[in-house]
């Protein structure tokens, strides 16, 4: 179905990638945000609280992190498009209710504009380190989707995309942004609503005498109850079996995990969105993600220029993972560079795929700010020089790391 | 590509200053521009400034490394950004309230932007009147386009006076033959 002009602020902006975001959920149908406000991800509430009421939506600033999941899932289960908005320590927070949505099946998109961590941080600057949190954050067994935009335009976009997984999938979508991207203004195009596709919600639709909560389709996804139409509906974070009651004593009680998985790793194919640019002959890869793939891509062109082949691999969604990408890469190029706010998260997911078959650059960065652009061509030089065999994860030094740790840095006024 | 800061206090405009020649240049000049602003406990009363980069073809890398033009309207935010500006690269100051160092006399413009701004009757619109000076001076945005993305930027009961701001700078800046 296309989007609801009410809801859709058509035109052309300059406007940061959290107002951005914000724009894009309330585009793609979101009718209930619950926050609390956090740098650097307060401005993508505020822009949605602004134009919210005129939409028929709601957002609340509720009392904290647990409360504002918690009342998402809610809403979800209400039978509106539901997210929340948050960074840093409030993303920690939210954990163990995230568990629980994906649990429940529950559709809701989580905007987490990452900040430098761990603790509080650097709660102002950029930072890439919730990557495998976002995965395995919460306790147990389960999938997500992860997208990473890389800009204010992306910002909306793959708000829109992540509502959209989240109801065809109904799984938790992280849209797993960073400070400069949510903080950097650039022109937004929003375009009419009848160009805006959006998934609606699986509603239940036979008898309710036959209705089971947990009985999935042929896609291995259960239609949802929506509330008012009179269907008994039992939903518990306890295993349970297809009618939502507690897996008894004499069932088999891992059995039910098995789909929760198998929804999005069988239908990775339709989930995946890459970005590959000139991998058919190259000898070194660059795999990035979010704002690192934007200045990975000036890296790229200096060690272009310099003759090296190089492709240009961007993660646009980071979860699932693209294994058989990676593996198909790994047996033609030399090396791989992997350029991450961070020590190395996603870095560890490459290494795995190649299976020794190639080596792999980490280009680390340790927050605060966004990789120079000659650290990622000197890396990918660094991969090039390189038999074709594996040493593990090589870790890069960058320019900074090597003036701070050999004591050539000082702090400036 | 021009890599800008604008640099100043909290309550001059700085950030609106970006967001203003950013808009103008990617909604009406049809280029490129991404704007950072700085945030930080300094972002509230202190210095203020925000960064801009405009460009033929999309941003990569989103920061002012190297600046080609300093826009300086408090002492602070010159002396804190001064080391920044290319070596060629030019330097818009109001004048009364920025003394800059003697060299680099080749390519630095100077204005009485807020005297200006009371002038007309209301020391805010000081940063519009360095706008109109800073088109003028530099090649990044056209006239049309700022006079396009102003009015966008501001309430509206207050778009003939930044209008008018505009203008002031901007005859100001096209009249000076020589830099300061």
């Amino acid at each position: 179905m296309k989007a609801d002009p009410k809801s859709v602020l058509t035109g052309v902006y300059y406007i940061d990638g959290d107002v951005a975001a914000g724009w894009g959920a309330l585009a793609a149908g979101c009718k209930f945000i619950a926050g609390y406000p956090i740098t650097p991800s307060t401005e993508a509430a505020e822009a949605f609280a602004r134009v919210a009421p005129k939409a028929g939506a709601i957002f609340i600033q509720m009392e904290d992190e647990l409360a504002s999941i918690a009342a998402v899932l809610g809403a979800a289960w209400g039978g509106a498009k539901a997210m929340t908005i948050t960074s840093g320590p409030g993303y920690s927070l939210m954990m163990e209710t995230i568990g629980y949505g994906a649990m429940l099946e529950t559709p809701f998109v989580l905007l987490n504009v990452q900040r430098g961590g761990p603790s509080t941080g650097v709660p102002t600057k950029t930072g890439q380190a919730d990557m495998m949190q976002s995965r395995w954050g919460s306790h147990g067994d389960y999938e997500i989707i992860a997208i990473s935009p890389d800009s204010p335009q992306e910002m909306f976009d793959y708000t829109i995309k992540a509502f959209n997984l989240a109801e065809k999938y109904r799984c938790p979508v992280m849209i797993m942004a960073d400070e400069c991207v949510g903080h950097m203004t650039e022109k937004v195009v929003i375009p009419a609503a009848d160009e805006i596709e959006i998934e609606p919600r699986n509603f239940y639709k036979g008898s309710a005498e036959e209705y089971l909560p947990f009985k999935p389709g042929s896609d291995l996804i259960p239609q949802i109850a929506k509330a008012g139409d009179g269907l008994n509906l039992f939903i518990s974070g306890l295993a349970h079996n297809e009618k939502g009651y507690p897996v008894k004593k004499d069932e088999p009680r891992g059995i039910y995990l098995k789909r929760l998985i198998d929804k999005i790793q069988k239908n990775k194919d339709k989930i995946i969105e890459l970005k590959e640019e000139e991998t058919e002959n190259c000898e070194v890869v660059v795999v990035s993600y979010g704002i690192s793939s934007r200045v990975a891509i000036k890296g790229i062109d200096m060690a272009r220029e310099k003759g090296i082949k190089v492709g240009n691999l961007r993660l646009v969604t980071v979860w699932p993972f693209p294994d058989e990408k990676i593996r198909e890469l790994a047996n033609r190029v030399k090396a791989f560079v992997v350029p991450e706010i961070n020590y190395g998260q996603i870095v560890f997911e490459i290494e795995r795929c190649c299976d020794g078959k190639a080596n792999v650059v980490l280009v680390p960065h340790g927050g605060a700010g966004v990789h120079n652009p000659q650290d990622i061509c000197d890396a990918i030089e660094l991969g090039a020089q390189k038999e074709k065999k594996s040493e593990g994860i090589i870790e890069f030094k960058t320019r900074l790391e090597k003036l701070v740790f050999e004591g050539n840095w000082s702090a400036k006024e | 590509m021009f890599e800008i800061r604008f640099a100043g206090y909290g309550g001059q405009g700085i950030i609106r200053s970006g967001i203003i020649v950013g808009k103008a240049a990617s909604i009406y000049d049809n280029k490129f521009a991404t704007m950072n602003q700085s945030f930080g406990p300094e972002a509230r009363g202190g210095a203020c400034s925000s960064q801009l980069v405009v460009a033929e073809t999309k941003v990569l890398y989103p920061y002012v490394t190297k600046s080609d033009i300093l826009v300086a309207m408090s002492q602070a935010g010159y002396d804190k950004f001064e080391s920044e500006l290319k070596e060629n690269g030019i330097l818009l100051y109001d004048e009364d309230l920025v003394k800059p160092k003697s060299d680099r006399v080749n390519t630095t413009f100077a204005i009485p932007a807020t005297r200006f701004a009371e002038e007309l009757g209301i020391k805010i619109v000081a940063n519009v009147v360095m706008l109109g000076f800073f088109t003028a001076i530099t090649d990044v945005v056209s006239p049309e386009a700022m006079k396009k993305a102003i009015p966008d930027s501001v309430p509206e009961k207050a778009i003939p006076l930044n209008l008018k701001a505009f203008e002031k700078g901007y005859t100001y800046g096209k009249n000076l033959k020589k830099p300061a």
